[in-house]
């Protein structure tokens, strides 16, 4: 059973490390448990099964190899003779605070070990860094960084002509310093700030991305790709999934029977399929519904497929606000005489969206998790690219795959773990805002 | 909620004799809101004639007849893995049973061993070793910040594809290349190899020992509590009812002379024989589902462990229940209440995020309705049914936890 930290107030109390000497004799017995166990434990990894073709006679002989042994010697010699530092005991009380723990801290550090070693062995030192082709690459057993080189605006832009991806830059750009003020709580002017994101920039980000005025050419949807394309299906998905799915939540608590009856159904019925099969109803079914000889971008399938999909989600996370305001509040609003619309838009949504904003990011982060899904209907976002790429003959290597994921992997976790981060802000903003 | 009172109703004239006016009636809520509805209703029905005469009459453009005939159809098209029998001259209806059933054990599979790792994660999180619960936070935070498709494609394309042949031919001497594993499985690019097991005469009765064992079990805990209750002695059934789970089996598994046996997986001339296969696409699919949703199953576990009150445990402490005691009778049990909802549409989650296997090939559900679409052109129907399954699974499973989630909640008093 894993230890668990029960309560703060339940462990000893609290220690100040103070340069006191240690005279643990317990590091003395576990020094030689720990480096059987680590021997074993990695004997067993390397060794025993995890050689291709390895027999059972061959197992035992590489059972121990003693490289770890030594570095356990040494760091325990160290900790016991330089014992009386301080760090010393704050290793041993979050460590080394009994036998099971310190076993647990063992194998967590030969996990780190394996992790790093392989992580680091992988993209450093096996890694290919010059090439013109999968030639240079083949032999090696780790990254092909050049292939990322070679592909990288491909990744980023897709197909889109080489001299017009200015205009994604400057679209970028553009929500760029929109974002930004917006994000800031400090900062003033929100209101214009939003009607720029949400209203304005949109329309510029249309114009500029698939041209067709004068000065700007026309780009068909069918070039774009990578980079470019996730960020248009997750900001056009978050765009219009807010106020549909702030319509459904509105629905759903509505006195009208039918409506309510309306806006359940729609969000149960999202939410009970998968997403694939929702993207699949846009782009097989979509063109059926609409009148014959009409014919609908495939791009725009995908974003009609998304936002609905997404907006079944936000409704049911804004619900979550609606029904954490108090009475009250609604009861004030219809005393001092306000309609409905001004009751929802002046009291009640600007507090229940303030207080559910954690959620609305985290169905934000899920939405552009899930927009690598519509390489499932033949899109080519940044993952799709990757995989695509996968079969370029000229790029053609073992580690291409592993390559590709490990950058469209960091790309992806990057935005995400930002916006977790920023929702954790907002959330501690939050929260002290309300303490006062 | 909302308030009775309407400020909006005509105030009664003086005389209390004039009829209310026809625009004091549109300007009642109540005869708004019908309107609106009815709006609302005609919208809808509108809509919906709409998209269906518009798809009958591009249906009959292109000469599909709908309707749920073609399932009788052979279906002509091979599945790499099927739990039912099956065989390309069966019908589309039996294609999509087998896709039903992959779906449905993925699922299971998934749902059992992303538990056990979730949990684990969510408890490690909160060890007091500082080394765990830091590995364990920067695990939910890499994973769940990745898409899981990725994920996906990462085990199966740069993984498992990766995999040596099974054996290779040096000089005519065949050699296995395969990465042994423990317990007899073998792994290479085909699959995972692992042992079958084979049920002789007699398994039977091993079976029937372990459900006497645990009979006997739910029996001894009573006692032990009502003997508890009246004497306060305690005693040890936890112990008792191992023992008694493992025991019990194991000595008639003994007796009856080894009744269950495994079919290892060999080398042959040509590949691997006997055992049984598991498709690195189920391997891979499998792997990412699991990772994925242990790293959301671990924040739930956590947020659940942190969610009971600090009292609670203190009191438990003051009473002298040692830690494990607060853990199994206090703190557990709180938790599983905050734990339960959240981990229910976890598991849907990843019910439906097995539809992603598809894009690996994994003949899931999902991926054998499309092939069907591909080869018929019936979208619609194919369509309809994958949405009935999925909502007949999330509707049950929701079902199920809600009255687990109730009878939980009991407990609060």
């Amino acid at each position: 059973m894993v230890d668990v930290t029960l309560a703060p107030t339940m462990r000893r109390p609290e220690k100040i490390y103070s340069a006191k000497a240690t005279t643990d004799t317990r590091l003395l017995v576990l020094a030689p448990v720990a480096m059987v166990l680590t021997e074993l434990v990695l004997g067993w990894l390397r060794g025993a099964y995890l050689t291709p073709g390895a027999t059972t006679d061959g197992a035992v002989r590489s059972m121990f190899s003693y490289d770890a042994t030594s570095l356990i010697t040494l760091g325990t010699v160290l900790a016991f003779f330089v014992g009386h530092l301080a760090p010393v005991n704050w290793l041993r009380d979050n460590l080394f605070s009994s036998v099971g723990n310190a076993v647990m801290t063992l194998f967590g550090l030969i996990l780190i070990y394996g992790m790093l070693s392989g992580l680091f062995g992988f993209s450093v030192s096996h890694a290919t860094w010059t090439g013109d082709n999968g030639e240079a690459c083949r032999p090696n057993s780790g990254a092909c960084w050049p292939m990322v080189h070679a592909k990288f605006a491909q990744f980023m832009y897709g197909r889109y002509p080489d001299g017009e991806r200015w205009r994604v830059n400057l679209t970028y750009f553009l929500a760029a310093i929109g974002l930004v003020p917006l994000m800031i709580p400090r900062v003033p002017y929100k209101l214009q700030n939003a009607i720029f994101v949400f209203g304005v920039f949109p329309i510029i980000a249309f114009f500029l991305l698939v041209g067709g005025v004068p000065g700007l050419p026309h780009v068909a949807t069918e070039y774009w790709g990578g980079l470019l394309v996730t960020l248009v299906v997750a900001s056009v998905g978050i765009t219009a999934s807010f106020p549909l799915g702030i319509m459904l939540a509105l629905g759903r608590r509505s006195r009208m029977p039918l409506v309510r009856w309306a806006s359940v159904t729609f969000i149960e019925f999202v939410r009970g399929v998968p997403l694939i099969t929702v993207l699949f109803m846009a782009s097989v079914m979509l063109p059926l519904f609409l009148p014959p000889g009409w014919n609908i971008d495939k791009l725009l399938r995908a974003l009609v497929g998304v936002a609905l999909f997404a907006a079944a989600y936000m409704a049911e996370t804004i619900r979550g606000g609606l029904q954490a305001i108090p009475r009250g509040q609604f009861e004030a609003a219809d005393a001092i005489g306000l309609n409905y619309r001004q009751k929802m838009s002046m009291i009640v949504l600007p507090q229940a969206l303030k207080l559910v904003i954690p959620g609305i990011v985290n169905t934000f982060i899920g939405l552009f998790k899930d927009t690598s899904l519509v390489l499932i209907i033949g899109l080519f976002d940044l993952l799709g690219i990757v995989q695509q790429n996968n079969t370029d003959q000229k790029w053609l290597a073992p580690t291409n795959a592993m390559t590709g994921y490990l950058f469209a992997g960091f790309i992806f976790w990057i935005f995400c773990f930002g916006m977790s981060r920023y929702s954790a802000f907002v959330e501690r903003n939050l929260s002290s805002n309300e303490k006062r | 909620m909302t308030i009775a009172t309407d400020h909006r109703s005509t105030p009664e004239p003086a005389g209390g004799t004039a009829r209310p006016s026809i625009a004091s009636y549109i300007y009642q809520r109540e005869t708004r809101e019908i309107i609106f509805q009815v709006v609302l209703v005609v919208a809808i029905v509108a809509f919906f004639y709409m998209i269906i005469s518009n798809a009958a009459a591009n249906l009959r453009a292109r000469n599909i007849a709908s309707g749920f005939g073609f399932l009788k159809n052979v279906a002509g098209f091979d599945i790499s893995q099927t739990w039912i029998e099956y065989s390309n001259v069966a019908s589309y209806g039996r294609a999509f049973m087998v896709g039903l059933w992959n779906t449905v054990i993925l699922s299971a599979i998934g749902i059992v061993a992303t538990t056990i790792l979730g949990f684990t994660i969510g408890i490690a999180r909160l060890s007091s070793n500082w080394l765990i619960a830091k590995l364990a936070a920067v695990y939910v935070e890499i994973v769940r910040n990745c898409p899981l498709l990725l994920q996906m494609f990462l085990w199966y394309f740069a993984v498992l594809k990766q995999l040596p042949e099974p054996l290779s031919r040096v000089d005519g001497v065949v050699k296995s290349t395969s990465y042994a594993l423990p317990g007899g499985a073998l792994l290479n690019t085909r699959g995972l190899f692992v042992p079958k097991p084979e049920w002789l005469p007699g398994a039977g009765y091993v079976l029937l020992a372990l459900i006497a064992a645990i009979v006997g079990v739910i029996v001894l805990a009573r006692w032990a509590k009502a003997r508890q209750l009246a004497t306060g002695q305690p005693f040890p059934v936890m112990w008792t009812a191992l023992a008694l789970v493992v025991g019990l089996p194991l000595i008639v598994y003994l007796l009856l002379g080894r009744p269950l046996q495994f079919e290892y997986p060999v080398l042959g001339r040509f590949n691997l024989s006997g055992g049984m296969v598991m498709l690195p696409e189920f391997v891979a699919v499998l792997l990412g589902l699991v990772f994925y949703t242990a790293s959301y199953i671990a924040e739930i576990v956590r947020a659940g462990i942190v969610g009971v009150s600090k009292g609670q445990k203190e009191a438990a402490m003051a009473m002298g229940l040692s830690k494990g005691q607060t853990l199994r009778l206090v703190v557990v049990p709180q938790a599983m209440r905050i734990i339960i909802p959240p981990l229910t549409s976890n598991y849907l989650n990843l019910t439906k995020n097995s539809s992603l296997g598809g894009a690996i090939g994994y003949p899931d559900m999902t991926q054998v309705a499309g092939t069907i679409n591909n080869q018929t052109g019936q979208a619609i129907e194919s369509i309809l049914m994958l949405m009935a399954v999925y909502l007949t699974i999330s509707l049950l499973t929701s079902g199920f936890m809600n009255w687990f989630n109730k009878r939980m909640a009991l407990v609060e008093r």
